[in-house]
């Protein structure tokens, strides 16, 4: 790993400020994906503003059937925690399917979002679930939010400061991981909430996260697994890579669609 | 270069380490507790792992610097009093069941199984055999093929 400055600021100002004087500074928000990219010299930050010792920053709230989750929140936070369980269950299952033990116990909310990696689980949830992704600057809506691989529409310098759900009726994620990596070779997440029917799919686009039409009006019609019934994926634009090709990705979509559907 | 103080196995160490210092490289290189492993280095294999704040985490993927004020424990800090010191009662499953063949995984597994019996215990939940399976998921083994590894576990968490 190439050397860094660290930093611990502990307001939002102060981290801001470290992130603006910085060469080429970046947030470190657990650093389970950061860390083994820098170690790899994929990154080599001049600065890392930590922003974990923020005030409030991995705090988890829930107002009636919003739920409010830090940015700094851990995988086993959202996991365990009984707001989250109580208000969208199927995010807490999620997070506990996130890598394993050790890297959930360090691993944020908030860096999974801004990092989107294509095969994350996060960003399915997020756009399924129409979440709002909250910035020390503006609120942007999930739809507006993943812009593609690996790339969001964060400016630079700009702060998640916590991710916000409204309460769905029915969701649940279904994920096939690939597994050496456990990240997702296909995730579905399926959501009636309150902008309808939703189906986002992670682990599959050459693009990242992305919303599966056809599924969404199957199931706003019927929901129920029967529903999905014929209502194939398309191969465009999915990846092909070692560990599966487009059409067999296209078929876990499907598959995993129908799983999440009879587990919501 | 940046101060760091944490305390280590119950004694309070400090270092004036470069902040890119990840933290199995601090317990190895400035601690001299090398019995936290660097196995694959890329947070998979879980040979590293410690407990931070009482909390399994790979120490591979852990800035030292970002630890001011934590309390670490490593796999010598589970016996107290010097070699002829009694093990800790996961340390003595390993032992009796065969649970390591080369033993370069056996401390993260020691680590990550101390871990996992107290949190099932403290949640009322029972560690099945298949339960130990799924909580392993972040700590390989390449000799034993993981079947004395879980019978350790489910004899140590009759112990502990």
């Amino acid at each position: 790993m190439y050397s860094t400055k660290y930093h611990k600021p502990a307001s939002i100002a102060d981290a801001t400020a470290a992130l603006t004087a910085g060469e080429d500074a970046t947030i470190l928000a657990g650093g389970q994906t950061l860390l083994a990219t820098m170690k790899q010299h994929l990154a080599s930050p001049s600065d890392l503003v930590d922003i974990r010792a923020i005030d409030g920053l991995s705090d988890i709230s829930a107002d009636g059937n919003v739920l409010t989750i830090g940015a700094a929140a851990t995988h086993t936070a959202v996991a365990s925690s009984a707001v989250v369980r109580d208000v969208c269950p199927a995010l807490a299952d999620l997070a506990s399917g996130i890598g394993d033990p050790a890297v959930r116990n360090v691993g944020t909310i908030g860096g999974s979002v801004a990092n989107n990696d294509p095969a994350a689980d996060y960003p399915a949830a997020m756009l399924a679930l129409g979440a709002t992704i909250v910035t020390n600057t503006r609120e942007i809506t999930a739809d507006d939010f993943f812009e593609g691989l690996f790339s969001t529409a964060l400016e630079d310098g700009e702060i998640i400061t916590a991710v916000k759900i409204t309460a769905p009726a029915k969701a649940a994620y279904a994920k096939f991981p690939q597994p050496a990596s456990l990240f997702a070779l296909v995730g579905v997440f399926v959501a009636d909430g309150a902008g309808g029917v939703r189906v986002a799919v992670t682990g599959a686009g050459e693009d990242g996260v992305f919303r599966q039409g056809a599924m969404e009006s199957a199931l706003g019609a019927n929901w129920s697994a029967g529903a999905l019934d014929g209502v194939a994926a398309s191969q465009d634009g999915l990846m092909s890579d070692m560990h599966g090709a487009a059409d067999y990705r296209a078929h876990l979509i499907a598959v995993m669609a129908k799983r999440a559907v009879s587990a919501a | 270069m940046t101060t760091v103080n944490m305390t280590v196995n119950g004694k309070a160490v400090s270092g004036n380490i470069p902040d890119n210092t990840l933290l199995s490289e601090f317990l190895r290189e400035n601690l001299r507790l090398t019995g936290t492993h660097i196995g694959c280095d890329t947070s998979q294999c879980g040979a590293c792992v410690v407990h931070i704040n009482g909390m399994p985490v790979k120490s591979c993927s852990t800035l030292a610097v970002s630890l001011d004020g934590a309390e670490v424990l490593t796999i010598e800090g589970l016996t107290k009093g010097g070699k002829d010191a009694e093990l800790h009662p996961m340390q003595v499953a390993f032992n009796d069941n065969h649970g390591l063949q080369c033993g370069f995984c056996t401390p993260g597994m020691i680590m990550t199984g101390i871990d996992m019996v107290k949190r099932y215990k403290a949640e009322g939940k029972d560690l099945t055999s298949d339960a130990i399976r799924a909580e392993l998921e972040g700590n390989i083994c390449r000799c034993t093929g993981y079947h004395n590894i879980v019978k350790s576990i489910e004899d140590a968490a009759t112990k502990m």
